[in-house]
């Protein structure tokens, strides 16, 4: 038991690092673990990861929730709001109660008046895109700064801070080393690495970014540890049987519909509020169903979803920092499909570590020789690897399994 | 007894309808009211709004731009409806119109035909080009069980980039100069005429017929009968022979040829070319609004597109007199989400109702017996 | 049959050891009389079981004991107080358990979890794991069951699930608990851990109502064995009075019906050949295996068993719905490698075993579902024939005497016994040569049924090849010319229905060979 544990470490963590490193030396692309491109790709990662999870609470409790973009944009609008007239913590509150109303009415819709899901979702996102232009036009026309599309820039942020002794942060008044630094401008095998990836994390840190990670293992907590979280879970697995032992399913639904709305809107907040300092029409662009896709990459778990959407975050991360972007993909891929072939070896899987050295070759290669491959296309990569995972994965993965199916206390099934 | 048989028939008949059109009015009611308490709340009076949005509409001239924003919600509609009909969500419209919408403009300047052969062929491709995006939809379904919502949810993020990387590498013409790059003008001879000059294409009347053909192929054709018994009961429907794969692919592909023509007012009609600023967006939502709030019935897309083509086209003179001209969106869906609540709620009264004639009329004919 | 000698049984039962008392329960749903004035006393720390065959009635006795339908008469009376159960939640309090056929688990909820759903262990709203997985390792072990109470049942076999089930009940505190078919679904082995874990439960004072039709479980593990036939109690034995011939006596009943006399004769040209067909599943026992057999022009032939034997499989191999080895012909042309269509064009008509998941479009109206499985005949080039479908539908109306103000009506408003009756009018109205109809009277009205019946015999008397599955032996019976028996996947007997005795057919439907 113990032993495998060290294994486990051993390969999931030590072994990427090992692996990335030898690519950034091998190709010396220090960006690649630079405590700037994890630092970015952090900030870039948390609003997935809060969308991610914002479909998880929906989907466990047996609700699609198609609408994440909408309340995320709900979020956005309120958030900013509420941080040009109330300071930057009442904005994370209001982009929390943003959501949540985007959350309150698909449960509306789709638990009291049991209508399709999806159509649901489809629909609260129109709603919020238009319903927010609407109330800009109202509110921040004729701002200083604000306009139809754009709300007047704050005028305080969330405070930020560095991490004790790892990454230089004070210690009442004294500023304590940087040992992080140290190790990062070494750059030596994996110490360099851990050196620039643990100061991407711990430095510059915002308390929003503190909050979102947390919750995380929160919602582990609550969904895999409580009461009320097995219930929600049963309410998604098999209402018929959680109804059956006295389970309220409505009632839960509509309470897990509550904190995914509440998360959406935190994720639209942080976009506004943290990632930059003002609402802006589009600013979302597409993360809620990145977070969805984070969602069924990360196999409805918390972890994996945090998995995914630090994949989606470094990717996107490091295409901002590293100016080669195009080399920077393909070392990633590349490096990434190592990782698959290096655990398909373990595994003893054949086929699949002939598959993942197949796709390391084929990146290296282009790699070395393709000089320009476009951004565009690297874009779409969250939604790739989402059809890939699915259209490969798909027997293994386990989504909650009466999620979008409507269900009615009380008849007979 | 034939006669009052017949004189049943009709009266079944009628009160469906008349039970759907009330419903769907008393939504549209329903939805104004709320609507008009959101204005009420955010400090606008809403008798002025509706009124503007009455008077403004109901111009000549608007309501010609009625038709014309009409056109491509009803090409939109119509590609959606066809998917709901067999119980596929077709959320991937929008994907498949824009990359539509680039393959056929770039095409339509490579080939030169005599005018209307050369405006068929632009239409063609535009349809096959949609349809077989949307096919990729379709065998990920069928060969690898992937759910459509999700995977074309995901296509048309990856069609936004692939149709960007295909625009700036390939298919982009810089000798205009200017900022509002396109590609190549289409020859004149490409071009379909406008119905009314530069304000209606004949766009709209393909339009027409698209939604007519709907009709006849998904509710008068063997086609058409087999899809909407696939999305019915797909299990009965195999069981009675008809191949399910097939009828997966076929529907996403004939969605996704429809879906291939809602850019095409714009890229034959007005632009003459694809540009990503000049090609319109976001109507492969408002399609599925359009189609949800039509009940997928011909009549009932080509009324809903009307309905927010009137409601878009008084959005201008809306924003002039101080109502914020989003407001007209916020009421389409707002509209859609109460019809689709409502939709729900009286077709379990009329199937209740429906069963109670049936069990009263039985024992008529049980006592006659 | 009289079996007044063992009646006296019931009554040696003292009324404090009695913990159940059901008496003269009547049920009866539209069309169907599912209990007749049915009493019963179950005695504490007991195995009750409940024999008969399929629809005979057990099922709905037990579901009314759970209160999951209330009686139109008669009264429940537990631990010597009478009372009504309107809900289940009712009977739970009252201390009885269900487990049902089909299992009620969330697949990717952990073992533990869904025995503690609803009645959770907790501190301050938080699980308390440690203590839950301590009661029920205790309760599991005093029954003698061994799971991991943290794998997902989807992890879990058949017969794992059964007990994950029981666990649940007992959680719940239960000390009346009703299995219904518990060993349907396992395998000999797995049924053999059954009645140990069972053994255990009674010896520490439950009591077990356990609903069968395989008498050689029943009289193994039972100390007191109730028949029902057709809605009523037969009689209640004591195991070691009766053998297993006895019960299926009892439970098949005496006067079998005769088979229809006929008038036409069998043809001498096969129809329908089916040589070495087997249904391949991966990761369970293959549900049919090396079933081959004939039918000729003019012939029924019927095929007995107890559901969930392969029947099911058995027919969705010949149509094509499920892929299988072995070689299916229809008309003496090979159709095994055919599509369900081409299959259905070589002259296959199918009356499927539940009309509403494989028969009806429930929404559509009549015509329509008249129509399906048709377009290809009501058609004008490539579109329907509206007027053809509509006087077709009308055409089956009246000739299947499907009661209905018109075509136009949508499938759900009709009773249960007219949507079969359409069911059955669709796959007739247009001459094909082979017709598989599985239980093409299940869950209808008598009058229905008896059209049905003849139905099946003009097919018959025209020459139309029939292969009848059915689990009511009084239809296989009567209308059969040659009966096969299915258990277990595979053909077991080959039967005269004219000189079959219910002893013999209770055997070989129960497993013998």
């Amino acid at each position: 038991m113990n032993r495998s544990k060290i294994f486990r470490i051993i390969t999931y963590v030590l072994g990427p690092l090992a692996v990335i490193s030898i690519v950034r030396l091998w190709t010396d692309q220090d960006a690649l673990t630079s405590s700037n491109t994890v630092g970015t790709a952090l900030r870039l990662t948390v609003p997935i990861l809060l969308a991610g999870m914002a479909g998880l609470w929906a989907e466990r409790c047996g609700v699609l929730n198609i609408g994440i973009e909408g309340m995320m944009i709900l979020g956005t609008w309120f958030g900013a709001w509420g941080a040009w007239q109330f300071g930057p913590w009442v904005g994370l509150l209001f982009a929390v109660l943003g959501g949540m109303l985007g959350g309150f009415i698909h449960a509306i819709a789709t638990v009291r008046f049991n209508i399709d899901q999806i159509i649901s979702g489809v629909v609260i996102n129109l709603l919020a895109f238009f319903g927010v232009r609407y109330l800009s036009d109202l509110v921040f026309v004729g701002q200083p700064g604000g306009g139809v599309s754009q709300s007047p820039p704050q005028t305080s942020a969330i405070p930020r801070f560095d991490l004790p002794i790892l990454s230089g942060g004070q210690i009442g008044g004294w500023k304590s080393p940087d040992v992080l630094a140290w190790f990062e401008t070494r750059k030596w095998f994996i110490l360099g690495d851990i050196g620039g990836i643990g100061r991407g994390l711990t430095s510059n840190l915002s308390w929003a970014t503190v909050i979102a990670v947390a919750i995380v293992p929160i919602s582990a907590w609550v969904l895999w540890r409580t009461r009320i979280g097995l219930r929600l879970r049963a309410s998604g697995e098999s209402p018929v049987a959680a109804e059956s032992l006295g389970v309220m399913v409505n009632r839960l639904r509509y309470g897990g519909l509550l904190v995914s709305g509440g998360l959406a809107g935190l994720a639209g907040g942080t976009l506004s509020i943290v990632a930059s300092s003002y609402y802006r029409q589009g600013q979302t662009a597409g993360r809620g169903f990145i977070g969805l896709a984070t969602m069924i990459f990360g196999n409805w778990r918390p972890s994996g979803v945090l998995g995914g959407a630090m994949l989606f975050g470094y990717a996107e991360g490091i295409k901002l920092v590293a100016s080669d972007s195009i080399a920077a993909l393909f070392l990633f891929i590349a490096a990434v499909s190592l990782i698959f072939f290096v655990v398909a070896i373990i595994r003893r899987l054949r086929v699949r570590s002939l598959f993942a050295l197949g796709i390391f070759i084929l990146s290296t290669i282009a790699y070395q020789t393709v000089s320009t491959v476009p951004e565009s296309l690297t874009q779409s990569l969250p939604y790739v690897v989402t059809l890939i995972v699915l259209a490969t994965a798909n027997q293994r993965l386990r989504p909650p399994a009466m999620a979008g199916v409507p269900f009615r206390p009380g008849e007979p099934h | 007894m034939i006669e009052s048989r017949t004189t049943q028939r009709n009266f079944d008949g009628v009160r469906k309808s008349f039970v759907t059109l009330g419903s769907s009015l008393g939504a549209i009611v329903l939805a104004l009211v709320i609507c008009a308490v959101l204005l009420l709340l955010t400090g606008k009076d809403p008798l002025v709004a509706y009124r503007q949005i009455l008077e403004t509409g109901l111009s000549g001239d608007k309501l010609l731009e009625m038709l014309k924003r009409a056109t491509p919600l009803m090409f939109s509609a119509t590609a959606v409806a066809i998917g709901f009909k067999m119980n596929l969500f077709n959320i991937g419209v929008e994907g498949q119109y824009l990359f539509a919408a680039l393959i056929a403009a770039e095409m339509g300047t490579h080939v030169s035909l005599p005018a209307p052969l050369h405006v068929l062929f632009i239409l063609l491709v535009a349809m096959i080009a949609g349809a077989a995006w949307a096919s990729i939809a379709a065998l990920l379904k069928i060969g690898r069980g992937v759910n459509e919502v999700i995977s074309t949810i995901m296509l048309n993020f990856i069609a936004l980039s692939f149709i960007q990387w295909l625009f700036d590498n390939f298919f982009r013409d810089d000798s205009d100069g200017g900022l509002n790059v396109k590609t190549t003008k289409i020859a004149p001879s490409g071009r379909m005429p406008d119905l009314v000059h530069n304000r209606l294409s004949g766009m709209f009347i393909v339009a027409l017929i698209v939604v007519a053909l709907y009709w006849v192929v998904v509710f008068r054709s063997r086609f058409g009968f087999q899809l909407r018994a696939s999305g019915l009961n797909p299990i009965a429907a195999r069981t009675a022979g008809i191949p399910a794969n097939r009828m997966v692919l076929l529907a996403l592909m004939l969605s996704g040829a429809v879906a291939g023509l809602v850019a095409m007012p714009s890229v034959i009609g007005d632009v003459y070319g694809y540009g990503p600023s000049a090609t319109p967006t976001q109507f492969g939502f408002a399609g599925i609004a359009v189609a949800l709030l039509g009940r997928n019935h011909p009549v009932g897309i080509v009324s809903a597109a009307l309905l927010f083509g009137f409601l878009d086209s008084t959005s201008a003179e809306l924003q002039l007199s101080g109502v914020p001209s989003s407001i007209v969106k916020v009421i389409q869906a707002i509209i859609v989400l109460v019809v689709v609540i409502v939709n729900e709620a009286s077709s379990r009264w009329l199937n209740r109702r429906t069963a109670e004639r049936a069990a009263i009329a039985l024992k008529g004919l049980a006592s006659v017996a | 049959m009289q079996l007044g000698d063992t009646k006296p049984n019931q009554d040696l039962l003292t009324s404090d050891a009695v913990v159940v008392e059901l008496t003269n329960i009547s049920k009866v749903f539209p069309g169907v009389v599912a209990n007749r004035d049915v009493s019963l006393k179950v005695g504490r720390a007991t195995i009750h079981a409940l024999v008969g065959e399929n629809g005979a009635g057990k099922s709905t006795l037990m579901k009314i004991l759970y209160g999951l339908h209330q009686p139109d008469s008669g009264t429940i009376a537990i631990n010597g107080v009478a009372r009504q159960f309107k809900s289940p939640s009712e009977a739970i309090d009252a201390g009885i358990g269900m487990v049902h056929q089909h299992f009620m688990l969330a697949d990717n909820l952990t073992v533990l979890e869904n025995i503690i759903l609803g009645l959770e262990p907790t501190k301050f709203g938080v699980l308390s794991l440690s203590d839950a997985r301590a009661r029920v390792r205790e309760l599991a072990t005093s029954i003698g069951v061994a799971l991991d109470l943290d794998v997902p049942i989807s992890e879990l076999g058949v017969g794992q699930r059964q007990r994950v089930e029981i666990l649940k009940v007992l959680f719940r505190g239960a000390e009346i608990l009703i299995l219904d078919e518990p060993t349907a679904v396992l395998v000999p082995q797995e049924v053999d851990e059954l009645f140990v874990n069972l053994r255990r439960l009674v010896s520490k004072g439950t009591t077990i109502l356990f609903i069968s039709h395989k008498l050689d479980e029943v009289l193994t593990i039972s100390d007191r064995i109730t028949v029902i036939r057709q809605g009523s109690t037969v009689a209640t034995v004591s195991p070691n009075t009766v053998d297993r011939l006895k019960l299926a006596e009892m439970m098949v009943g005496s006067d079998l019906p005769k088979p229809g006399e006929r008038t036409t004769k069998i043809g001498a040209t096969t129809r329908l050949a089916v040589r070495g067909l087997s249904v391949l599943e991966k990761g369970r026992k293959n549900p049919v295996r090396n079933v081959s057999f004939q039918i000729a022009e003019g012939e029924i032939v019927g095929i007995a068993g107890v559901e969930g034997n392969g029947q099911f499989e058995l027919c969705g191999a010949l149509l094509g719905l499920l892929s299988s080895e072995g070689t299916v012909e229809v008309g003496g042309k090979d159709v095994s490698n055919l599509s369900i269509r081409e299959r259905l064009n070589a002259g296959l008509a199918y009356i499927p075993f539940d009309r509403h998941r494989e028969g009806l479009m429930l929404t559509a109206p009549l015509w329509e579902n008249a129509l399906l499985g048709h377009e290809a005949t009501l058609s004008r080039g490539p579109m329907i024939d509206f007027t053809a479908a509509k006087k077709a539908c009308r055409e089956i109306i009246s000739r299947f005497g499907v009661l209905t103000q018109n075509e136009l009506v949508p499938a759900f408003v009709l009773s249960g016994g007219n949507q079969q009756k359409l069911v059955v009018g669709r796959n007739l109205a247009t001459a094909r040569t082979v017709l598989i109809a599985a239980h093409p009277t299940r869950g209808i009205d008598v009058g229905a049924q008896a059209a049905i019946w003849e139905e099946i015999r003009r097919s018959r008397d025209s020459g139309m090849s029939v292969l009848l599955v059915s689990a009511d032996l009084e239809e296989v019976l009567g209308l059969s010319d040659k009966i096969l028996v299915m258990f277990d996947g595979e053909i077991t007997a080959e039967l005269d229905p004219k000189s079959a005795s219910p002893q013999i057919l209770g055997k070989y439907m129960t497993g013998a060979r």
